[in-house]
């Protein structure tokens, strides 16, 4: 890689003024004036009924109420993937808070009154809440025309069941490697749902103008696929791509909850309905636990062969998600883990599948991580035990069993470059491994954990990015994209990548939020793929920025081009020193000629980006044969953590992890990454703890009942680490690292707490609560009750992973 | 409805107000300021925090009949003259990502530091423990906060040397 100047380094970011001044503008902050309208939606009590009617008679003559909306009105399905989702309900209801109705009123109170005026009748069915009520011979079907909704040909819906997708893996004879090994150890393992809780709520605000085109005002982190997935979607009412336009100022924080479609398409058909006004829904706390999306529920089974001298020779992963109502996003989360379940391993004989069931709860969704958290979780707990069971150290079964360049992937392909042997050596130094510490108090244990990781993006084998760059009269640049600054920093680093090529300095780089209409193509922000892929877009449109920078100057100077080079924001040249082109004296009005004519003109340039070496066309009975994913990124994270033996109560000392970023484009948000990344998974690790009640009613929508960090509640000490293998197709190396952070933080807490105090707990989160049972011998399953988390009855250990009729 | 006068970032206000009207829908809906967030409406998050006679509140759980004679600033009147010592440290640090939670977390410590111009980083930490950040992981919140007290102490110190 040539030595960058800007690439590299950490400037100060380009919203960071706008942010710290108070200007940043959220959807909620934009201003539609009188005419404002405002919808709020009615609710289903049931998690599963027949829908028999819904009668608006009295909300409609409620005062300030102008119309009332229902699936009669827009009896359409959507999906990102499968088209599963309903806009409202048509014959039945799926889960517990599900729209039901919109009411649409001059004021939000009025709305509000107006929403507990309709009157939903309903006849109820079997609700199945669990797994192995979705899974049973005559289960109950959530779907009964599963196999009618249009999806992607990679998902493989089994039509009279509950499955929404079955993603299968096979590599070479798994049987075969069994009887090889010398120890198998087979256990389950269980996470259940999470919610994303980024700190503003959805909202949105459409208008369909009395033209005939929509708008809207989203906070998303997909305008394009929005735009898509609702042009498909309203189709039928004559919409096309061209009539919707998606703006999106910026987003106070994703997590995965804002990618795709959810609520935003009940404004879109609310101001569908209002022609002429804009209507905006803004959901409350409790509507954005209980009806976006939630992060899945899974229960998995891990049996892994290994040889006495650490090989690993087989794995079987079998895991069962719990997708809630709908899988138009979920499916490919448990499509993700049924290609990268073997974790960041070499393993030549592997048996995967994961499998996406539909139960009566909230719909789920993309989480940060996309399933790698949740697969996890069992996979490297497993790895710690096996090797203990083996008479090995841990952190050497993984430096034996750690991927390489070049390895064979589970589902064919090779392995791209990433240093997983150095992050683990970098982490088991930083934690002193090896190095047990004695706690001073008698009522404390301590205890170390480590734990790898990989994750690649989940994404459509086209799906690309576009850049557009003009210049200005002063040289300052504009650079537009459309992937979204949800808090990682993404503008920044795309202002650093076309200040490296044109040598313009970053701060006068102005690069903004999307709108669909004026800025180029972009998925969506997902998968922690926009520094590569959008990178890569930049780059190109820098690249021919500079082209015609050249150019313009050789033709204008009769220079030859080769000897011209960029530097300082001029055209310089290699054969004279004394020459040198300022760009604000060009770039727009061109070069005079001694004849007082110009040449040259506006410059500005284009750029894209695909990956066309990906494929989804892996043969479905065993994944073999297609190039699903476009690169790994790999790392290790490790802890040190304090139990207190009579509450249970665990805290964080030392948490250190270590992530190849192929080159870290921004060292200080590479590290920023990882400090959230590491604090929110301790989250879930350690208190974020949902609870349904037993007619699959989420209880605790809020952050009172739900508990995400608070500043008192971080570790004492994080350190981050950056290595840097570059990635050959990525911007100046750089691959992607954000979700990243968040997915080694449970099993490594599981280790460190069996470490500390000798419990191994196999169901997350990892409370206090359990803790302390266990540590009198209780077994929290026993005394857990009926206010689960995950869609799970009874104890994990007795679960089958039989699915009938298969 | 209560006509009520109040100084808004240094400058008197009017408004008319209903009795069940927070001062958060009243700043946002009929006075312009959008800095305050409704991130919960209920207290938990803090992303509404302004300040009220100098202390952090949570406008979500104050009726704006309240406020009537009293002086509420918001992140518009923190940085009217230019940012202050604290805003400029949280940009040159890269504080913020996401930037919902930085309005409640600015004001409350200002609030923090112009009480107590010294604070350990366990007296940040309890000060700040009311607004819910998912994007930093609090690390170069409380950091930044810190080397602001510590700079302004040191300068406060030379001055009065020189002095």
């Amino acid at each position: 890689m040539s030595k960058t100047t800007v690439v590299g380094a950490s400037p100060v970011r380009v919203d960071g003024l706008a942010k710290v001044m108070g200007s940043a503008q959220y959807v909620d902050d934009l201003d539609f004036g009188p005419g404002l309208l405002h919808a709020v939606v009615v609710e289903s009590t049931q998690a599963h009924a027949k829908l028999k009617k819904v009668d608006i008679s009295a909300a409609e003559k409620a005062p300030g109420v102008v119309r009332v909306i229902t699936g009669k009105d827009f009896p359409f399905t959507f999906g990102l993937y499968m088209h599963d989702r309903y806009i409202f309900p048509q014959d039945r209801v799926r889960f517990v808070g599900e729209q039901v109705a919109a009411v649409i009123a001059e004021t939000p109170e009025a709305a509000l009154r107006a929403a507990k005026l309709v009157k939903v009748h309903y006849e109820p069915l079997p609700a199945v809440l669990s797994l192995s009520d979705a899974l049973k011979k005559d289960a109950v079907l959530l779907h009964p025309k599963l196999d009618t909704y249009a999806r992607v040909p990679w998902f493989y819906p089994q039509a009279g069941t509950n499955i929404a997708h079955w993603r299968k893996t096979r590599k070479g004879d798994v049987e075969k490697g069994f009887k090889q090994a010398d120890y198998i150890l087979e256990d389950t393992y269980t996470v259940p749902r999470y919610a994303h809780c980024p700190i503003e709520p959805h909202a949105v605000t459409g208008l369909y103008d009395l033209s005939g085109r929509l708008t809207l005002w989203a906070s998303s982190q997909s305008p394009f696929a929005q735009r898509n997935v609702m042009a498909i979607a309203l189709k039928p009412l004559g919409l096309s791509h061209r009539d919707i336009r998606i703006v999106t100022p910026y987003v106070g924080g994703g997590f995965g909850g804002k990618a795709g479609v959810s609520m935003e398409i009940i404004a879109a058909v609310a101001a569908i309905a209002m022609k002429g006004r804009p209507v905006k829904l803004h959901w409350t706390r409790e509507q954005e636990f209980m009806n976006t999306s939630q992060r899945q529920g899974v229960i998995a089974r891990v049996k892994m062969g290994v040889k006495k001298s650490g090989e690993i020779v087989a794995l079987e992963h079998t895991l069962h998600w719990d997708a809630g109502a709908s899988a138009e996003y979920g499916a490919n989360v448990v499509n993700a883990v049924g290609l990268s379940a073997t974790g960041p391993y070499r393993v030549p004989n592997v048996k995967i599948d994961s499998v996406c069931v539909y139960t009566n709860m909230p719909p789920c969704g993309a989480y940060r991580g996309f399933g790698y958290s949740e697969f996890h979780f069992g996979l490297e707990s497993h790895m710690t035990r096996v090797a203990q069971a083996i008479g090995m150290d841990p952190v050497e079964f993984r430096r034996i069993n750690a991927i390489r360049e070049g390895d064979t992937l589970a589902y064919g392909a090779p392995m791209n470059a990433g240093d997983l042997q150095g992050a683990i050596d970098q982490v088991a130094k930083e934690i002193r491994w090896g190095k047990p510490v004695k706690s001073k108090k008698s009522n404390t244990a301590i205890g170390k954990g480590l734990a790898c990781f990989w994750k690649a993006p989940a994404m459509p084998p086209n799906a690309s990015s576009a850049a557009f760059l003009k210049f200005n009269e002063d040289g300052s640049l504009n650079l537009t994209v459309s992937g979204m600054e949800i808090g990682q920093g993404f503008l920044t680093v795309m202002a650093q990548i076309a200040s490296e090529v044109l040598t313009v300095p970053v701060e006068k780089i102005r690069v903004e939020t999307p709108d669909t209409d004026r800025n180029p193509y972009e998925w969506q922000t997902v998968g922690s793929h926009v520094t590569w892929s959008c990178g890569n877009a930049v780059r190109a449109a820098a690249e021919e920025v500079k082209a015609k920078l050249l150019a313009t100057v050789g033709r204008a100077r009769k220079l030859k081009v080769k000897d011209l080079y960029l530097a300082d924001e001029c055209v310089k040249s290699r054969t004279d020193a004394t020459f040198s082109m300022p760009f604000r004296e060009f770039v727009i009005d061109g070069i005079m000629q001694p004849k007082g004519n110009f040449i040259g003109g506006p410059i500005q340039g284009s750029g894209m980006f695909m990956p066309e070496f990906t494929s989804a066309l892996g043969d479905p009975a065993t994944s073999q044969g297609g190039h699903p994913n476009v690169h790994y990124t790999v790392g290790c994270a490790g802890v040190i953590l304090e139990v207190d033996k009579e509450t249970g109560k665990t805290t964080i000392l030392k948490a250190a992890l270590a992530i190849d970023a192929g080159k870290a484009v921004h060292p200080e948000l590479v590290k920023g990454q990882i400090v959230g990344g590491i604090v929110q998974g301790l989250a879930t690790a350690l208190y974020e703890d949902i609870r349904y009640a037993p007619n699959g009613r989420l209880l605790n929508p809020n952050f009172t009942d739900y508990k995400i960090p608070t500043a008192l509640d971080c570790p004492q000490e994080i350190v981050p680490i950056i290595l840097e293998t570059p990635q050959p197709d990525g911007p100046f190396g750089a691959r992607g690292v954000a979700e990243h952070t968040m997915i080694a933080c449970a099993p490594m807490v599981a280790d460190a707490i069996a470490d500390a105090i000798g419990v191994r707990l196999q169901t997350m989160p990892l409370t206090a609560e359990k803790v302390a049972l266990a540590l009198r011998g209780i077994d929290y399953d026993e005394v857990k009750g009926d206010n689960l988390g995950f869609c799970f009855r009874g104890r994990p250990c007795d679960y089958s992973f039989s699915i009938a009729g298969q | 409805m209560k006509h009520i006068t109040f100084q808004l970032n240094g400058s008197a206000r009017s408004v008319w107000v209903g009795p069940n009207e927070t001062l958060l829908d009243v700043l946002r809906g009929k006075l312009g300021i959008k800095t305050p967030k409704e991130g919960c409406g209920r207290g938990d998050c803090g992303a509404c925090t302004v300040l009220l006679d100098g202390k952090a509140v949570r406008s979500c759980l104050i009726l704006a009949v309240e406020v009537e004679g009293q002086s509420v600033t918001t992140l518009e009147g923190v940085g009217q003259k230019g940012p202050t010592a604290l805003q400029k440290a949280f940009i040159e640090n890269n504080v913020f990502q996401c930037g919902f939670c930085a309005p409640g977390v600015i004001l409350a410590a200002s609030a923090l530091l112009a009480e107590n111009p010294k604070p350990s980083e366990a007296e940040v930490r309890e000060a700040l423990a009311g607004n819910l950040c998912r994007c930093t992981g609090y690390e170069p919140i409380v950091k930044t906060v810190l080397a602001v007290a510590k700079k302004t102490a040191r300068q406060s110190t030379s001055r009065r040397v020189r002095s």
